[in-house]
């Protein structure tokens, strides 16, 4: 009798604190909605199938525990039933994958007019690249990096030169702009994570790896690293900030080129290291 | 025990495999420490993992402690943080849960269930358990050398886990692989003989369609273990081999602490897939022993046939089978070929629907039962609560595009603990209270138990669900502090205080158990050979415990499937599988 009685409690108070919780989700601030349509599906779906599940137990747990002569029903199998618990739970499958594999669809997917920008991650910053007057970003290696090029940007790329790279400051985007963000890492595994922005990639050394998204709401956003990084992984923290047009190419126009940021004497010593090898 | 005279059944002549002298325990040394009977090694498995599981259970109150209350406790910085989840999370998925599901229940019940003597290489069988314990060994040095154990986090992704800036980088990882190394072979081991001996030892009339879904679970999970094993083995080797002699199987070209490495050429993602490729069928590894267990203690407990055994048998070997094809599922934003995720979210899905018809078949079998809400069946009904729980949260996670925003986040978190943590302890401590009657001769306590029970269950539960969302809200896993953000509102500190306090008050309440265990030891309620009056043979054994060998004699005949329980016309509500029929008794199970 109690034991029913926790158990469907348990079932009750877990759908009320979803109901009633104070924590929630962030305010979305991209065109991912989508995904949070997706997660409530899923909540509407399997929360119906934990509070059917349990109360059913609930019930058989009151109504046939054990008494003074009772004898259980002698019950193998029963197809019918079987088949059709198993062709409801696949319709029920279904209707959380097909709109997830349609999401899925559109976030691989990126529109022919989103910008590049670039995000690095290294122990424990955030570097960020956007690309210049030409569109383009110039092409990167590891071994480049020297203090005067923290990206490890290669000089030899007439796109490089016109790159715009901040070094330690904070990101800013236009608002209404597809991003194709492109994400690399000189160390060891990071994750670039807004958690307004819904979505999320590793960035792993030695290959480039990507997520699109439109800003649709300006503000100010964490940036956190959501992929274990070692001691000072917590710290990894910086800001990106979503601007109306005009606020951000006001703030573009402050931002020093590669060009500007390491002088030419910068160059021939690059030159004469790399001759030396 | 029906009153039946044994009239010899045509077609199947009495067992005469006779019990072997040769390994035969002669001394103490033979019979307590190097024994070659399952049934000692077993508890050998299971002392072991439970005191390794003892130190899991310490760092995870330690971790607790600081994610509650960050900055009171001195004694913890970022780096000991690293490693207690670590350490944490290594201890109780391999040398926990696997060690003593497999090791453990495997070593005292396949013998006993299939109406074997023993395993069939007990020499080996002894050799899994001394090679087990020198991997925990290896494992536990790591907190006393320099630089501590690795803090890599459980799942030892490179390039990080072998460079500095992760506490652990000289000694800690060394030894972790070393340990991983030497568990595999230990349980490689052990492993053969659980399959051997279910496929080749099992009685007279024990068709594999009789057998218990306890054997099944255990058995299927050996299986899926000795195929997904060797990718960890491998993993570890190569990534010892980075580590050690600078070879750059994971390691592309990449900066250690702002300087160039030696490396280069090598994929960190390939580390991932052979890691999952072992570490998913892992997850099933650990579930589907409880899934078989459970099943049992249902349908003992409610003294009724276990509903859709045909179903129940297939669908472990279905889940068994699927969970090979979904290792990526761990991997959505990891940064690999995005096509992947729609093969990888439909395969993880479709597990659903097996695992979907597992809970169904238990609670079918609570329908029109005898319900005892005995121990063992309230930590039943407490694991079909988690599991459910825990197996709805995951097809978040599997669907690929709800993964993003929650992946690497405190829903996992949860969703892996309610899963995989909680909902297999359930199933644990259900069988501990429900085989310790055959072990010792005596009762757990069950007054003890039931508090036991109360506050582990609704403890754990208060633990893991308001947890998952922290995750919805953002909060990320693997955090040392949360530090300043816009997004975490200060309840959400208030509620990872409140998770903490519980944590440390269902982690105490495992005291009172352990000392159930000991004082019943003593003090115990004697229990007789069959005090839960069950049908399956473990049961049936002349002496309780059961003495080396078993069986005394003869082996048992089996006639019936496991389950034959309330069955109409039979005086008693349960029939051993070793009684004969009656020429007068007609009924019949549909499967037996």
């Amino acid at each position: 009798m109690a034991v029913a009685l926790i158990l469907l409690l348990v079932a009750i108070g877990s759908v009320l604190f979803h109901i009633y919780s104070p924590w929630w989700w962030t305010p979305i601030a991209t065109n991912w909605a989508y995904i949070d349509h997706t997660i409530n599906i899923t909540f509407w779906i399997t929360g119906f199938v934990f509070v059917a599940v349990i109360a059913f137990m609930a019930y058989c747990v009151f109504r046939f525990r054990h008494r003074e002569g009772r004898r259980a029903d002698y019950n193998p199998e029963n197809k019918r039933l079987e088949w059709w618990l198993s062709v409801g739970t696949g319709i029920g499958v279904a209707a959380m994958l097909a709109p997830g594999l349609v999401v899925w669809h559109q976030f691989v997917t990126v529109p022919a007019d989103a910008t590049e920008i670039e995000v690095m991650g290294q122990q424990w910053q955030w570097s960020f690249r956007l690309p210049g007057k030409d569109g383009q970003l110039g092409t990167s290696d590891v071994r480049n990096i020297a203090s005067d090029n923290p990206m490890g940007l290669n000089r030899d790329d007439r796109h490089a030169q016109d790159d715009v790279v901040i070094e330690s400051g904070d990101l800013h985007l236009q608002v209404g702009k597809p991003v194709k963000v492109l994400l690399r890492s000189v160390d060891v595994l990071h994750d670039f994570y807004v958690p307004e922005f819904r979505a999320k990639m590793d960035m792993v050394p030695g290959m480039v790896t990507y997520f699109w998204i439109t800003p649709i709401r300006t503000g100010t956003f964490d940036v956190l690293c959501a992929e274990l990084c070692g001691t000072a992984h917590y710290q990894m923290r910086a800001k990106v900030i979503v601007d109306e047009e005009r606020e951000y190419h006001a703030w573009l126009e402050q931002q020093k080129t590669f060009a500007e940021l390491s002088p030419a004497k910068a160059v021939v010593k690059t030159t004469y290291q790399s001759g030396s090898k | 025990m029906v009153d039946v005279p044994y009239e010899g059944i045509p077609g199947i002549p009495p067992a005469e495999v006779p019990d072997v002298e040769l390994y035969h325990p002669r001394s103490w040394w033979t019979r307590y420490v190097f024994s070659q009977d399952a049934k000692v090694i077993a508890i050998q498995y299971s002392l072991t993992a439970t005191a390794i599981g003892l130190v899991a259970l310490v760092l995870s109150w330690l971790m607790r402690l600081q994610l509650g209350f960050p900055g009171t406790f001195s004694f913890i910085d970022a780096n000991q943080y690293l490693q207690f989840i670590t350490m944490h999370g290594m201890i109780m998925v391999i040398y926990l849960l696997t060690a003593l599901f497999l090791g453990g229940f495997g070593n005292y019940l396949i013998p006993l269930m299939v109406g074997a003597r023993d395993m069939v290489f007990p020499y080996v069988n002894m050799l899994s358990y001394w090679i087990y314990l020198l991997a925990v060994l290896v494992l536990a040095s790591t907190f006393f050398v320099p630089g501590g154990p690795t803090g890599a986090g459980w799942t030892l992704y490179p390039p990080q886990a072998i460079l500095s800036g992760t506490p652990g980088q000289d000694w800690g990882i060394l030894l972790m692989l070393a340990s991983l190394i030497l568990f595999i072979i230990g349980f490689t081991m052990g492993g053969l003989n659980y399959v051997v001996t279910v496929l080749q030892a099992r009685t007279r009339g024990m068709t594999l369609m009789r057998l218990p879904l306890t054997v099944w679970g255990i058995f299927t999970a050996t299986v899926m273990a000795l195929l997904a094993f060797p990718a960890l083995f491998v993993a570890s080797v190569m990534l010892l081999f980075d580590r050690l002699l600078g070879t750059s199987f994971f390691m592309p070209a990449l900066l250690e602490m702002g300087t160039l490495s030696k490396h280069g050429g090598g994929s960190p993602l390939l580390f991932q897939h052979l890691f999952w490729f072992f570490g998913h069928p892992e997850v099933y590894i650990v579930a589907l022993p409880a899934f078989g267990i459970v099943s049992d203690l249902i349908s003992t407990h409610a003294r009724k046939n276990i509903f859709g055994y045909r179903m129940m048998v297939w669908a472990i070997v279905a889940i068994g089978a699927l969970s090979f094809i979904v290792w990526a599922h761990h991997m959505y934003v990891s940064g690999m070929f995005p096509q992947f995720g729609y093969f990888f979210a439909t395969t993880t899905l479709i597990i659903a629907i097996p695992t979907a018809i597992k809970v169904y078949n238990w609670v079918l079998t609570l329908w029109r039962g005898d319900i005892h809400l005995t121990v063992p069946m309230l930590f039943a009904l407490g694991f079909i609560v988690t599991f459910v729980n825990g197996g709805l949260t995951g097809l978040f996670l599997g669907n690929v595009v709800v993964d993003v925003p929650l992946s690497d986040t405190m829903f996992v978190v949860a969703h892996f603990h309610m899963v995989m943590g909680v909902a297999p302890i359930m199933v644990v401590l259900g069988a501990i209270y429900h085989w310790y009657p055959k072990v010792t001769g005596r009762m757990l306590n069950e007054a003890m138990g039931k508090f036991h029970f109360w506050v582990t269950f609704l403890g754990a539960y208060l633990i893991f669900f308001p947890m998952h969302y922290l995750g919805l809200l953002g909060v990320p896993r693997r955090y040392f502090e949360l530090l300043d953000t816009t997004f975490i509102p200060s309840s959400a500190h208030s509620l990872n205080a409140f998770i903490s306090v519980v944590a440390l008050i269902v982690g105490f309440s495992q005291m009172v158990f352990l000392f159930n265990l000991v004082w019943s030891l003593f003090k115990g309620e004697a229990s007789g050979g069959n005090p839960w009056r069950a049908t399956t043979l473990e049961w049936q054994t002349p002496e309780t415990p059961p003495a080396h060998g078993n069986w005394g004699k003869e082996l048992p005949v089996v006639y019936r499937w496991a389950y034959d329980y309330s069955v109409p016309g039979a005086a008693e509500d349960f029939i051993p599988q070793n009684q004969p029929p009656r020429a007068t008794q007609l009924v019949q199970g549909a499967a037996s």
